[in-house]
C-alpha cells in the first residue's frame, strides 16, 4: 500500500510516521510537501502530529489552507482514506472533513503520557480488527485535545458509529476519571459519515516499535492497512 | 453601580510577535494580498461593582497591571461603561 | 548615538575597566568610536570572554580518543559513537532572563541550546534540563516554576524534541535567582559536521532566520549618551522565542548541509552578529567586510551598534562557497526563511562594519575573542569560614527518631525527593519515537539510535548541597552520580558537558568554591574517563535574604553522555515481580551528612558532604556494568536523595511492587534507610540466577549484601509494616502537583 505523509511547516511527527510505516510496517511511503498539489497516486494520506505554523492562532487553522489541503479535501470527498493524528486531527476538523473541534485541555496544560483507549465499535477500517474489550496503551501529547461537538452532532455520530475510540483505564473502564483532557464523552478519535476520514489525538505511531516496549498502536495501523488493502483488491477485481 | 470593562491586551510593539508574524505570512498564501502587519492579543470583558466610574477604572488598571497583562511584554487599553439596570 | 564621544566614563558605563579601555586603545592605535567600544564591551564581557573562569577551565581534562571537537572550539561538544555516527551535546544556563520573565526566559534558553546543536549539522534527539527554585511554599517560586516549565514545554514541544531527563531542586538560596540549565543532544553522521568557521576570500556571508530587533542591548543603550524616554519605550526588556521559526531553521540547516555549499555556520546567541562574525573569522584566520544595511530589521531606526549587538533569537550566520548562492537561497526559499548576503570573507584579520557607504567599525577579529585578545584574569580566592564549621558535624549529636514510618511520610512528599510528574507531563517526552525509558524507567534517559544496534544514555546531575559543603568532593559526587546513572541504565560513560552556576567571581569565597569545584570535576572526570566537551559558566547568581546578598549554592551541573553499544543491554530501575531478591552493591554506612533527611526532619543545614570514595565508587560502577552485561540482575537503581528507602520505593512504583528488607545492626537505622552515602546501587535478582549472582559477586573486590525481597505491595522493614506501595506512590507522585492546586 502507498501512503502519503503530508509535511507542513512545523510538523514534527512526520519523520516518526514515515519511519513507522516504512521500517516497521513495511509499507511504501512518500512525503507530500504542503506547497505541492500532486498526491502522487497514494492510497492513503496521513496528516501527522506537530505544530503546523506553530499552532499560532488556533491549532490547524492556517495549515488547513495549504495548497496540498485542497487536494486532500478532493481526495477525501472522492472516498480516499485520510488519517489525522493529533495536529492532523485538528487540521481535519478545521478543514471541515471531520465533525467537531479540539479545544484547550481542561487543565490548560500540555499533557504527554501513556493513556488507554477502547474502540467504540468495529465499523471503520481503523478499528475494524480491534478487540472491543481490550484497551490499548497509546501515548498522547497535546495542549489542545479536548474534543467538543454539539449534542445534536454527537447523537448523529453515535447513531452512525462515528466515534472511533474513547479514553479508559487499563481495564477498559470508561469514566470521567480516565479522561485526560476533558473531551466530551471521553472521545479520543472520530471519523466522518462515510468512514474514510479518521482523526485521533493519541499517537499510534509512538506505540509501534518493539524497541520502545509498547506496540499497541501498531494494531490500529495494521487494521487500517489490512481493511483498505482488502477493499482495494475487491475493487480491482 | 455595575460597570462593564472591555479590555484589549496587545504585545508591546518593540517585541517580536511570533503569532502575528506567522499569520501575516500565511495571509498572502491564502490570497489576502492587501493584509499586512497582523498582531495578536487578547480581548477580555469583566464586570466591576463600584460607586463611580473613576473607582471602576482604578480597579481595571490595577487588575491589568497585576494579573491580566504582563507589563514586561504587553500593553493594554480599555473602555468602560455602566450597565443599564 | 553612534556619535557619542568615547571617554573612560562611557567605557565604564559599558562595563569595561580602565585597564581594558587602555588595552583597546593600544590594539587600535587610537581611541575607539562608540560602535567599536560597544563591540569590545560585549565581546570582553564575562558572558562572551570567560575572562574570570578560563584560566581554571583550561585545567579540566578535555582529551580522549572519542572526542571529535575540542572543548570551546565549536558550537557544542562532539563525541564519536563509532560506526560513523557522532553525538553533539551541550548544556547552557538561562538563569538571569528567567528571573525577569520565566516563560520567555526558559523558552529562549531551550531555543539557544538547540540551535547550538543543529548548527553543527546534528538533528537534536533529546533534551534535558536542570532547574532550581526557592522554597516551594513561596509564591514567587510558584510563579517562576509555572512559567519556566511552561516555557520549556511550549518551546520544546513545538520544536519537536523530547525531554528525556532532568532534575528539579528547591532551596531558599535560589528564591530570587532561579537556575535554568538546558541541555540538548543531537545525532549526526561524523562526516557531516559543520564547523563554526569563516574562510575562503570572497565567500559570501549570509544572515538567515528571524529579523533583527533591539533585543538584549540594554547595557550598551544606557551607556550611550543621549537615551531619551521615547527610545526607552521601544527597547524590548525581554526576548520572545519563536519555536516555529526555529523548527524551520532546523530543517533548512540540515537540508542546506546536504548541498555541500556550506563553509561554516554559527548560531547567533549572546552578542549576536558581532560574536558570530568575530569568532568565525578568528577560527578561520580570516576577516569579514559586512554591510549592516543589508540585515533584515524588525524595528526601524536601528543604529549600527544596535544591529551588531542585538541578541534577537532564531538567527544564524552562514558562510557559503562563492558560486553556490542559488543552491543556498533555494533551500531557505523553500522553508520561507529570510536569507540575506550581508558581506564577504576577506583575507586580513579585520572586521569592517559598514552601513551603506559609511564605515562604522574597523577592528581586528582576533582581538575580540577568547584565546585571542580578550582579557584573562586570575582572581583571588579564600576558604570561607563555614567550610571548617560544617566539618564539625557529628552524627552522634543527632537523636534517632522513634517512629521511622513518620519520617517516610514526610520524605516522600519532600519536593526534592517526590516525583516530578507535574513537571514532566507538561513536556513531550516521546516525540521522535526514540525514548526507550518511557515504558522501562531507568536512572538515565535512553534514546534509540534508529538503524543501529546502539542507544545513548543521558543524565544531568548535581546535588548543590554537597557542593556547598565541600566544592571539591561535592563536584566529584556530581560527576560520579551522573556516571552511576548511566551505568545503572546499561551504558558506558563517554563524556560530559557542564554548566557552572556560581555567585560573584569577585567575591574570594565564591571564587574559592569555583576553583575547588573545577578541581573536583577534573579528578572525577579523569577517573571515569569522561572528558569535558564544553558547557558554560554563569556567575553573579545571588539572592537577597533578609537584606544580605547571598550567593546561590555553588551548582556545577554535570550533563553526561553514555553509550549502549548494544541497545539490548538496556537496564530498568523497576522491580519486575514479587519474590525476586534485592541486593545492595556497596556498603551501608553510619552517615546522614547533607542528606534530605537531615535537613527536612532534623532541620540541620550544616554538615559535610556524605561519604564518598572516588576509587571505591569507580570499582562499584564497574561491577554493576558487568552485572548488567552478564544479565545477572533484573533491575538496577542508584541510591541518591532520600537514601536506600526512597531508592527501593522508586524501584517498586512502576509495577506497584513492595519490598521486605532487613537492616544492618551495625548501622543506625535512620542512616541505613535515609543516609546518602555514595557508591551504592540497589539491584534485584531472580531466584533462579541468585547463586550465579552471588558467585560472581564473591569474586569482586566490592562489598555487597542481601537486603530482602520484592513483595506484592506491602513494604516491610525488620518485620514492621511501612504501609502499602500504592498509598506511598500516591503521596510521592501527587504532592508536587497538589501545591499548584491542579493536576
Amino acid at each position: 500500500m502507498k501512503f502519503g505523509v503530508v509535511v507542513f511547516p512545523g510538523s514534527n511527527c512526520d519523520h516518526d510516521t514515515v519511519y513507522t510505516l516504512r521500517e516497521i510496517l513495511d509499507q511504501e511511503v512518500v512525503e507530500l510537501w504542503h506547497k505541492d498539489t500532486d498526491l502522487q497516486d497514494v492510497d492513503m494520506i496521513i496528516l501527522p502530529g506537530g505544530f503546523s505554523y506553530g499552532d499560532y492562532l488556533r491549532s490547524g487553522a492556517i495549515a488547513r489552507y495549504s495548497p496540498i489541503m485542497g487536494k486532500v479535501i478532493e481526495f477525501a470527498e472522492r472516498g480516499g482514506y485520510v488519517l489525522g493524528i493529533c495536529n492532523g486531527f485538528q487540521i481535519l476538523c478545521e478543514a471541515g472533513l471531520l465533525p467537531g473541534a479540539l479545544l484547550h485541555n481542561q487543565n490548560q496544560k500540555f499533557i504527554c503520557k501513556n493513556i488507554y483507549i477502547l474502540p467504540d465499535n468495529n465499523e471503520a477500517p481503523v478499528n475494524r480488527l480491534l478487540d472491543k474489550e481490550k484497551p490499548l496503551k497509546i501515548p498522547i501529547a497535546h495542549g489542545e485535545g479536548r474534543y467538543f461537538a454539539s449534542p445534536e452532532t454527537l447523537s448523529m455520530m453515535r447513531q452512525n458509529n462515528q466515534i472511533l475510540f474513547r479514553y479508559c483505564n487499563d481495564s477498559g473502564e470508561i469514566s470521567e476519571q480516565y479522561n485526560p483532557n476533558g473531551s466530551v464523552e471521553n472521545i479520543a478519535g472520530v471519523c466522518n459519515e462515510t468512514k474514510n476520514v479518521f482523526g485521533m489525538m493519541p499517537h499510534p505511531e509512538r506505540a509501534a516499535d518493539d524497541e520502545l516496549g509498547n506496540t499497541d498502536g501498531r494494531l490500529i495501523l495494521e487494521s487500517l492497512i489490512k481493511i483498505i488493502l482488502e477493499k482495494k483488491i475487491s475493487y480491482y477485481n | 453601580m455595575k460597570f462593564i470593562a472591555e479590555i484589549n491586551i496587545m504585545p508591546l510593539k518593540a517585541l517580536l510577535d511570533p503569532q502575528g508574524k506567522a499569520v501575516t505570512n500565511s495571509m498572502k498564501n491564502i490570497g489576502f494580498e492587501n493584509i499586512s502587519n497582523v498582531r495578536i492579543g487578547k480581548h477580555i470583558t469583566l464586570e466591576i461593582d463600584a460607586d463611580e466610574e473613576e473607582r471602576a477604572m482604578e480597579q481595571v488598571n490595577d487588575a491589568c497591571n497585576k494579573i491580566l497583562a504582563n507589563p514586561i511584554m504587553e500593553g493594554y487599553d480599555y473602555t468602560i461603561r455602566k450597565v443599564e439596570d | 548615538m553612534s556619535d557619542t564621544v568615547v571617554t573612560l566614563d562611557v567605557a565604564e558605563k559599558l562595563g569595561l575597566n580602565s585597564e581594558e579601555f587602555d588595552k583597546i586603545k593600544e590594539i587600535l592605535g587610537r581611541t575607539p568610536n562608540f560602535t567599536e567600544l560597544s563591540i569590545y564591551s560585549v565581546m570582553w564581557s564575562e558572558h562572551a570572554s570567560y575572562k574570570n573562569s578560563i584560566k581554571w577551565l583550561k585545567t579540566l581534562p578535555r582529551d580522549g580518543k572519542q572526542i571529535l571537537a575540542a572543548a570551546g572550539e565549536e558550537n557544542a561538544g562532539l563525541v564519536d559513537l563509532d560506526n560513523g555516527i557522532a553525538c553533539a551535546f551541550k548544556i547552557e544556563s538561562h538563569n538571569h532572563p528567567c528571573a525577569v520573565e520565566p516563560y520567555q526566559g526558559a523558552a529562549t534558553g531551550v531555543g539557544g541550546i538547540n540551535r547550538d546543536i543543529f548548527t553543527m549539522g546534528a538533528r537534536p534527539v533529546a533534551q534535558l534540563n536542570s532547574l532550581r527554585f526557592g522554597e516551594l511554599e513561596n509564591d514567587r517560586t510558584k510563579w517562576l516554576m509555572k512559567g519556566v516549565v511552561k516555557g520549556i514545554g511550549d518551546y520544546g514541544n513545538s520544536f519537536g524534541v523530547p525531554v528525556v531527563g532532568g532534575e528539579v531542586y528547591f532551596n531558599k538560596c535560589y528564591t530570587t535567582n532561579p537556575l535554568v540549565n538546558a541541555m540538548s543532544v543531537g545525532i549526526m553522521k561524523k562526516d557531516d559536521m559543520i564547523s563554526a568557521i569563516a574562510k575562503g576570500k570572497g565567500n559570501p556571508v549570509y544572515i538567515v532566520g528571524s529579523s533583527t530587533g533591539k533585543d538584549g542591548i540594554h547595557g550598551a543603550t544606557f551607556a550611550s549618551a543621549d537615551i531619551t524616554e521615547n527610545s526607552a519605550e521601544d527597547l524590548p526588556s525581554v526576548q520572545v522565542g519563536d519555536p516555529f521559526q526555529e523548527k524551520l531553521l532546523l530543517e533548512a540547516t540540515l537540508e542546506l548541509n546536504k548541498t555541500g555549499a556550506v563553509v561554516g555556520m554559527q548560531d547567533m546567541g549572546a552578542a549576536g552578529i558581532i560574536c558570530s562574525t568575530s569568532e568565525m573569522s578568528e577560527k578561520g584566520g580570516h576577516g569579514m567586510r559586512i554591510d549592516l544595511s543589508k540585515v533584515p530589521l524588525r524595528q526601524q531606526n536601528m543604529e549600527p551598534w544596535e544591529i551588531l549587538l542585538s541578541e534577537s533569537q532564531e538567527r544564524m550566520l552562514v558562510v557559503v562557497e562563492k558560486g553556490r548562492e542559488k543552491d543556498v537561497e533555494a533551500v531557505f526559499e523553500k522553508w520561507d526563511l529570510n536569507c540575506e548576503i550581508i558581506g564577504e570573507v576577506i583575507e586580513e584579520d579585520r572586521l569592517y562594519f559598514y552601513k551603506g557607504e559609511k564605515l562604522y567599525a574597523d577592528v581586528p577579529a582576533s582581538t575580540l575573542v577568547l584565546g585571542g585578545g580578550a582579557p584573562v584574569y586570575d582572581r583571588e580566592y579564600k576558604e570561607p569560614a563555614y567550610y571548617k564549621e560544617f566539618k564539625k558535624f557529628l552524627i552522634d549529636d543527632v537523636p534517632e527518631p522513634e517512629n521511622l514510618q513518620e519520617v517516610v511520610k514526610v520524605l516522600v512528599k519532600n519536593p526534592n525527593i517526590a516525583s516530578k510528574k507535574w513537571v514532566v507531563e507538561q513536556y513531550d517526552t516521546m516525540v521522535g519515537t526514540g525514548n526507550m525509558s518511557t515504558n522501562f524507567p531507568s536512572d538515565a534517559g535512553l534514546v534509540n539510535i534508529k538503524g543501529t544496534r546502539s542507544a545513548i544514555a543521558l543524565t544531568v546531575d548535581c546535588n548543590s548541597r554537597y557542593v556547598l559543603a565541600d566544592p571539591d568532593i561535592g563536584t566529584q559526587i556530581a560527576v560520579a552520580e551522573a556516571s552511576r546513572n548511566i551505568v545503572c541504565s546499561g551504558g558506558k560513560p563517554l563524556a560530559i558537558t557542564n554548566c557552572l552556576n556560581f555567585g560573584n567571581p569577585y567575591n574570594p569565597e565564591v571564587y574559592w568554591q569555583f576553583v575547588n569545584a573545577v578541581k573536583g570535576m577534573s579528578k572525577a572526570c579523569k577517573k571515569f574517563g569522561t572528558p569535558v566537551t564544553g558547557g558554560n559558566v554563569s556567575f553573579y547568581n545571588q539572592t537577597s535574604i533578609d537584606g544580605n546578598v547571598v550567593p546561590v549554592f555553588p551548582t556545577p551541573t554535570i550533563g553526561m553522555l553514555g553509550l549502549l553499544k548494544e541497545k539490548n543491554n538496556q537496564m530498568t530501575m523497576a522491580f519486575k515481580r514479587k519474590g525476586t531478591m534485592v541486593y545492595l552493591i556497596g556498603k551501608s554506612r553510619n552517615d546522614i551528612a547533607s542528606s534530605e533527611y537531615l535537613t527536612t526532619w532534623h532541620h540541620i543545614e550544616k554538615s559535610p558532604p556524605p561519604y564518598f570514595d572516588l576509587d571505591e565508587e569507580y570499582r562499584i560502577q564497574k561491577v554493576v556494568e558487568d552485572l548488567i552485561r552478564f544479565s545477572l540482575v533484573l533491575s538496577a537503581h542508584d541510591i541518591s536523595e532520600g537514601g536506600l528507602f526512597i531508592s527501593l520505593l522508586e524501584s517498586g512504583i512502576p509495577k506497584c511492587m513492595g519490598f521486605d528488607i532487613t537492616t544492618d545492626a551495625e548501622v543506625r537505622k535512620d542512616a541505613f534507610l535515609f543516609g546518602e552515602a555514595q557508591g551504592r546501587v540497589v539491584v534485584s535478582v531472580s531466584t533462579t540466577r541468585e547463586t550465579e549472582f552471588i558467585d560472581f559477586m564473591l569474586q569482586q573486590d566490592v562489598p555487597f549484601s542481601a537486603l530482602g525481597h520484592v513483595t506484592k505491595g506491602e513494604i516491610r522493614v525488620d518485620d514492621v509494616s511501612y504501609g502499602f506501595i500504592c498509598d506511598l506512590t500516591k503521596d510521592y507522585t501527587e504532592s508536587l502537583g497538589a501545591v499548584f492546586q491542579d493536576n
